[in-house]
């Protein structure tokens, strides 16, 4: 069963960042082909709630992908995508419990504001104008109309059927070729090589694996997250909501469990409830404690779901790099080598517009967001 | 509460291993859901219902008074109506959670030293064309009908699929006065036969089955199998086909029985959650054990169904040896499990491994499927939505799962996890549930150290 094939760009990955890398460099005229080692979406895109948002961003470059990536996901609803996709532009509610928190958000929110996002202070009174279900006594909150929901394995799925690449899963890449030169000519694979002068390393939680495989140094590492689901419910629970420390849990850097109630409802009708971070490896074993948190979190923004029954929960592991921000772009160590990874729990959103600036770099244009920021050698410069 | 030993089902394997492990002195808590013991093998007519001669229903009723009458000459303290959705590993230990209660919203927790899992199994059933009919029901479904609410299920019925659980639903249905139009088996005559020696335990029980079929004129089809159920709001016939040596439906041969109720199964499958949560290994879709039914947790024992379907006698045996082991590691001495259990775990492993080998479904079953038959009932994902997530690049249960919402609904994948492995091509996959059952938010919420939002 083994072949050789010959193509433009050979991504690595067919979670949600490999889909939407392909999708963008399709339609730049690149022949494209995808290789995972398992199905599509069967990493950290299978495990995500879906969140496309920019409500929990604090400004600067991760922000700025974050705004262009919104609008490519609206542009690509537009398109008709957005049914399949189950795209819901439904806006984000950020609620905080004491009037420090408050603070700390509305300062967040001034911030935002300044780079571009929509961000309207909602008082205490209103909150149930918004979210009905609300527990009563709130400091205030933030209304994110910006933010919005898909779902992340159709959205991999779908993306990957409009990009016409050919996806070949349950094929592992074993190594990845060099020249003479260094420059990178393809993958070898179990099943045979893939050449192409262009490998783009769209492997998520499992990225730095592929970069050793290219002989270079990727330090991706997983942070290990659990979602509670719920059985169905009649919709409830309009936006997604969450609570302000949320942002803070996101950029902290402890390994220790962190857990902040973020809550959302979906339209097939159970209510998802995250989030959990914890730097514990690759272990999926049942954690209690950390299901305790969610519920606990959850219930006391909505009361009502102490009596609503949690049918199931997973884990899935962020790929988590030490500055919070994803790898995007060429590898200067590898000629031919480019990474889209490490997006930690912001993937799914961030997948449209990292595919976008990827295809932009691949074929040989300027990007619309300087990749400084992103470049994946950073961490090499950094330990010299 | 807390207890040396919490083990966890009360049918023939969790009887056995609580009274084993309480006469060797063990401080033993058996919970289980049901209202009474016995699991679904000795399933009890509900006391309201008066049931005058309850044994009529079953055979091994000595065995069953043996246990009932050992439970109650014991110290175990029994746990009824307590619906397990977690077992979780502790520093002193483990901790069953359960929820009691009419809406199972109370929580209960049992600390032991040990646990032992004898959560049996449930049953297997393959989708095709109109098998969400009223009127067609599991196989073990219409015997659970039978022998807790003394009720039938209809007056003509049709015993369908494959193993060894058709024989009795088919003869107790004939006795309660259901006429049995067919019991239609889709393993080959041959095939059972060939299993002969290591049958042999087994074979009197058959014989008695088959004396019974003859008795009540119940015409046997082997390597048949239900085509399709028919009727607009309820079941009004099934029609029926040969199938050839490969296992595909042979042309032409289909004709149609009229009936208003179809018992259908095609075997048993092994409740692993708890197992799966305590993260314990498996085998396949089995818990992995030792010799002594000890699982790779220390501190976990595994016994019966779970560990490998065999039926109750097998499930008896291994309770025992597990019984004995939990109840000598406890109390630090040797095991010593009666000889005759040993002897009989290595026979009946033998015959379920032949049983197990002489009933299969159809090879070719996936085929039957029709595009618009539903295969997830929770979630009403039909075998051509399945069929378009393969297309998608879908090549296993959990991505199936992910792009058709299969296996996401009450009862987790419980009912369609083999079809949408049929259809995908795949081998069935352990369920990974990591919830027994489902667990109002309130009562996790509740054992959180701290509630609310900052």
């Amino acid at each position: 069963m083994s072949e050789s094939l010959t193509c433009d760009v050979v991504v690595v990955g067919a979670g949600v960042v490999g889909a939407a890398t392909a999708l963008y460099a399709g339609r730049a005229g690149l022949d494209t082909v995808v290789v995972d080692r398992g199905p599509v979406a069967g990493g950290t895109t299978g495990a995500g709630e879906g969140n496309l948002l920019v409500s929990d961003k604090e400004p600067g470059p991760e922000l700025e992908l974050a705004l262009l990536s919104s609008r490519l996901w609206a542009a690509l609803a537009r398109e008709g995508l957005g049914r399949a996709v189950e795209y819901e532009a439904k806006g984000g509610v950020v609620v905080a419990g004491t009037d420090r928190a408050l603070a700390g958000l509305e300062k967040l929110a001034a911030e935002q504001r300044a780079a571009g996002v929509e961000a309207v202070p909602v008082p205490p009174d209103a909150l149930t104008d918004l979210e009905p279900y609300l527990a009563p006594g709130l400091a205030g909150g933030m209304h994110y109309p910006q933010d919005a929901q898909v779902m992340p394995a159709l959205a991999a799925a779908h993306l990957l059927r409009a990009s016409k690449a050919r996806v070949l899963t349950g094929r592992e890449v074993t190594g990845v070729l060099r020249g003479p030169d260094g420059a990178v000519r393809g993958v070898r694979t179990d099943r045979g090589v893939l050449h192409a002068p262009a490998v783009v390393n769209a492997a998520g939680t499992w990225g730095g694996e592929v970069a050793a495989r290219a002989g270079v140094s990727l330090p991706v590492l997983p942070r290990r997250g659990f979602v509670l689901v719920t059985e169905p419910l009649p919709p409830r629970i309009r936006h997604k909501v969450y609570a302000a420390d949320y942002v803070a849990d996101v950029a902290s850097d402890s390994a220790a469990l962190h857990t902040s109630p973020v809550v959302e409802g979906t339209p097939a009708g159970p209510v998802l409830i995250g989030a959990s971070r914890e730097r514990v490896g690759f272990d999926r074993s049942l954690s209690l404690p950390a299901l305790r948190a969610l519920a606990a979190g959850a219930t006391g923004l909505f009361p009502f779901l102490a009596g609503v029954r949690a049918l199931r929960t997973y884990a899935g592991f962020r790929p988590y790099l030490p500055d919070h921000l994803p790898a995007i772009g060429p590898d200067a160590r590898a000629p031919g080598l480019f990474h889209a990874c490490g997006h930690e729990g912001a993937g799914i959103g961030l997948a449209t517009g990292t595919g976008h600036l990827l295809a932009q770099v691949l074929s040989g244009r300027t990007p619309d967001l300087d990749l400084f920021p992103f470049r994946p050698d950073r961490f090499t410069e950094e330990a010299e | 509460m807390r207890t040396d030993l919490a083990v966890v089902g009360a049918g023939p394997a969790g009887l056995a291993a609580a009274l084993a492990a309480c006469a060797r002195g063990v401080r033993v808590t058996l919970v289980d859901a049901a209202a009474q013991p016995g699991g679904q093998y000795y399933r009890q007519p509900a006391a309201g219902l008066g049931a005058a001669r309850p044994e009529a229903l079953h055979h091994r009723w000595r065995t069953w008074k043996r246990l009932r009458d050992g439970l109650a000459a014991h110290a175990v303290h029994v746990l009824t109506d307590h619906h397990v959705w977690s077992a979780e590993r502790t520093p002193d230990g483990f901790t069953v959670h359960a929820l009691l209660g009419p809406e199972q919203d109370q929580p209960v927790e049992v600390r032991a030293r040990a646990v032992l899992l004898a959560t049996g199994g449930y049953e297997k059933v393959l989708p095709f064309p109109g098998w969400t009919l009223p009127g067609v029901v599991t196989a073990g479904g219409a015997q659970a009908m039978l022998k807790g609410g003394l009720a039938v299920p209809g007056r003509r019925a049709v015993v369908a699929g494959t193993g060894p659980l058709l024989l009795p639903v088919a003869t107790g249905l004939a006795a309660a006065g259901v006429e049995v139009a067919a019991l239609v088996e889709s393993a080959g005559p041959g095939r059972l036969a060939r299993h002969g020696r290591a049958l042999a335990g087994k074979l009197p029980e058959g014989a008695g089955y088959a004396a019974r079929l003859l008795r009540h004129r119940v015409p046997v089809l082997t390597r048949h199998t239900v085509v399709r159920a028919h009727g607009d709001d309820r079941l009004t016939g099934v029609t029926v086909a040969s199938l050839d040596a490969e296992g595909r439906v042979r042309p032409g041969t289909e004709r149609h029985l009229d009936c208003d109720a179809l018992a259908v199964g095609h075997g048993m499958l092994p409740h692993t959650d708890l197992a799966e949560s305590l993260g314990c290994r498996l085998d396949g879709l089995t818990v992995a054990i030792d010799p002594e039914q000890r699982t790779d947790v220390p501190g976990v024992w595994a016994a019966g169904e779970a560990t490998g379907v065999g039926g109750a006698d097998l499930a008896l045996a291994e309770g025992h040896i597990a019984g004995c082991s939990a109840a000598a590691h406890l109390r630090g001495t040797a095991p010593g499990p009666a000889p005759a259990a040993l002897k009989a775990r290595a026979k009946l492993r033998r015959s379920a491994a032949a049983l197990d080998s002489a009933y299969a479904p159809p090879a070719h079953w996936p085929e039957q499927i029709t595009d618009d038959t539903v295969v997830c009932r929770c979630e009403e994902v039909t075998a051509g939505a399945v069929r378009e997530a393969l297309d998608l690049g879908a090549g296993d249960e959990r991505t199936v799962k992910l792009l058709t919402r299969a296996g996401m609904g009450w009862c987790q994948g419980r009912m369609c996890g083999t079809a949408v492995a049929g259809l995908a091509g795949c081998p069935p996959a352990p369920g990974k549930r990591p919830f027994a059952r489902p667990v109002p938010l309130g009562v996790l919420a509740r054992q959180h150290p701290q509630e609310g939002p900052s």
